[in-house]
């Protein structure tokens, strides 16, 4: 009898208590999963176009992939045929010329701004400075260097081209690699302190060797960005249909991938247009090459 | 050797350093300290040089240039508030949707949606997104996204022909393809930055908020994106910076033409697309009119840019305490 009584006080407690369990169609609940769809579908949204663009590049710059049209000169209006050589070879000049230039003041301005002295004025200046620069419009380095380069020439050049491209990688360079070299233990360098090592020893022999991974991967990545990089080649390389002729040719207009795509995509040539397709699959296979390469290395972390 | 193995070490190991690595060292700082200081002359030498080559046009045409909207080479009369208007325009358009997208993948990736994997997935694309060159993006706005939209701009213009956002037709390259791939190249600046916002704030304030109830989404809008507003803030700043710049794919899209006007589907131009176009061609007196411009885009883009890092430097502080 007693136990019937506090069964049924029990169950009029349950009944009175709150409903903890959520239920699919509950007010929040709904509202959370409604959430949650929209912001799936914005995720796919934004993946639409890079698929877009993967798929144009390999449905139309895929089918003249061929060793006659890698290392062809390009064709005048109404040539058939024809190839984008000469913009495979500017660009990767122009890129190892803006690379010669930028990676070795950047790690060296890295080492400095990480190592020798963080905290004074210049460091905090040279550092704030080259955050701002990652925010440069990249057609400024090629007004710029068309102000001090080109005028003083009096000639567009691949050298012109690859300063330009020097400035935009320069700031890369120095905040990646500050940030590798930062992430070497401090009691490896403090071990070779103690053994006394000078810090020019310290840096060469420590921090250096262990951080380059890192650095690596800055630099490729600035290498990516570069070589994707037109505005600042429109007016300091300019264009040519033309190899590189020695090192006289240097000094003289030079042909690149993204010029390359940026004058054949407005012509009303259907084969020029294949050709700015095929030159965006090979300029986005060399960018996602070294991306790639960035990311392996990049791995590597303490 | 063969019978001393530490030979090479033993010699080595006692005395102080020699004066060849006393040098080494001095010669070491002196180098590094010179190689920051290139980055000083160099934003110093970009400034002073582009000031120098746009001040005769800046003596010639006054505060004028900023306000008038004509750009005739014949008759010497340059303005560029059509250019300042296209600018700001295409930006805030590309900020509206690259920044709702940005945050909106930034939710999705640190907010615990995803398997590590698929979020990886997501990250990648992300990051793809960024590698594509301008140039590639205004390929594929010209053959892709153009006829893609062409169909529905017009039938907007059509039916509501009279909303001055849809004011004109959309023939061919205008303001709404070009902000849409801006909005496209801004996601990933947006995202990365939002991601470590969100990163920035600590779990015990995400446990706190479900330790008291919260569905994911009352967490993810009450208390993550107030805690990360800073640090996001910063990220549609820049963002912007980012889209103030971006040249190639909008001197392909944009329709380079030197008008004022609402509507998205009507050409119009921005300063950096009017670099890109007019320069090449450009006579004396124009260069130093294209100078002036340049000055302009530089002093647009460096104070949005230090602002967005004044903005990143607080949202930093606020949960790192430096």
């Amino acid at each position: 009898m007693t136990g019937n009584i506090s069964q049924a006080i029990l169950e009029q407690d349950l009944a009175s208590m709150p409903q903890l369990k959520g239920s699919v169609l509950e007010g929040r609940g709904l509202k959370s999963r409604i959430y949650t769809g929209i912001t799936w579908l914005l995720a796919i949204l934004a993946a639409f176009p890079l698929f877009s663009v993967l798929y144009m590049l390999i449905a139309k710059g895929g089918a003249r992939i061929n060793w006659e049209t890698l290392t062809e000169l390009p064709p005048s209006a109404f040539e058939v045929g024809g190839g984008i050589g000469p913009a495979i070879v500017g660009t990767g000049v122009m890129v190892g010329i803006g690379a010669a230039i930028s990676i070795p003041i950047g790690i060296l301005a890295a080492i400095y701004l990480a190592e020798i002295d963080p905290h004074t004025k210049l460091a905090h200046t040279a550092r704030f400075l080259a955050k701002v620069l990652t925010g440069f419009p990249s057609i400024l380095a090629g007004v710029f260097v068309y102000a001090a380069l080109v005028v003083a020439m009096k000639s567009y050049s691949a050298w012109a081209g690859g300063i330009a491209l020097a400035v935009l990688m320069l700031p890369t360079v120095i905040l990646t690699a500050e940030e590798a070299l930062k992430q070497v233990p401090q009691k490896m360098k403090d071990a070779a302190y103690g053994m006394g090592c000078t810090r020019a020893q310290v840096i060469s022999k420590v921090t250096l060797p262990t951080g380059i991974p890192g650095v690596m991967t800055g630099v490729l990545l600035a290498v990516a960005g570069a070589a994707g990089e037109s505005a600042p080649l429109l007016f300091t390389a300019l264009f040519s249909t033309y190899f590189i002729n020695g090192w006289e040719g240097l000094s003289e207009p030079t042909s690149s991938l993204s010029i390359l795509i940026y004058n054949f995509s407005g012509m009303p040539y259907d084969n020029q247009i294949e050709l700015a397709w095929t030159a965006s699959l090979v300029l986005v296979l060399i960018i996602l090459v070294f991306n790639i390469l960035a990311r392996v290395l990049g791995r590597q972390k303490f | 050797m063969a019978s001393n193995p530490f030979a090479h070490v033993v010699t080595k190991v006692s005395g102080p350093p020699s004066a060849v690595d006393y040098g080494a060292d001095k010669l070491l700082r002196g180098v590094v300290w010179g190689a920051a200081a290139v980055i000083l002359l160099l934003v110093a030498y970009i400034v002073f040089e582009l000031g120098r080559q746009a001040f005769p046009a800046m003596l010639e045409f006054g505060p004028e240039f900023i306000y008038s909207t004509t750009w005739d080479v014949q008759a010497k009369q340059f303005g560029i508030l059509p250019e300042i208007w296209g600018t700001l325009y295409s930006s805030l358009l590309a900020l509206l949707l690259g920044g709702i997208l940005g945050v909106a993948i930034a939710i999705f990736l640190t907010q615990d949606f995803l398997d590590h994997r698929v979020s990886n997935v997501f990250r990648t694309i992300v990051e793809m997104l960024a590698a594509i060159p301008s140039v590639v993006y205004g390929l594929w706005g010209i053959y892709v996204l153009i006829p893609l939209i062409r169909p529905g701009a017009n039938w907007l213009h059509d039916t509501l022909g009279w909303f001055p956002f849809f004011g004109t037709s959309l023939s061919g390259p205008g303001m709404a393809p070009a902000a849409l791939v801006l909005a496209v190249m801004i996601l990933p600046t947006v995202a990365a930055i939002s991601v470590d916002a969100f990163k920035r704030v600590p779990y015990k304030v995400k446990e706190a908020a479900y330790g008291m109830g919260t569905t994911r989404w009352e967490a993810i809008l009450k208390v993550m994106l107030p805690s990360a507003s800073s640090g996001i803030l910063a990220a549609l700043v820049l963002g912007f910076g980012r889209a103030l710049g971006e040249t190639m794919a909008l001197a392909m899209l944009i329709g380079n033409s030197n008008q004022i006007s609402l509507s998205l589907f009507a050409p119009a131009n921005t300063l950096a697309s009017l670099l890109a176009s007019s320069f090449p061609e450009a006579g004396p007196i124009e260069v130093q009119a294209l100078m002036y411009a340049a000055i302009a885009l530089l002093a647009i883009t460096l104070l949005v840019n230090i602002f967005g890092l004044w903005i990143m430097k607080a949202a930093t502080r606020k949960f790192e305490g430096r």
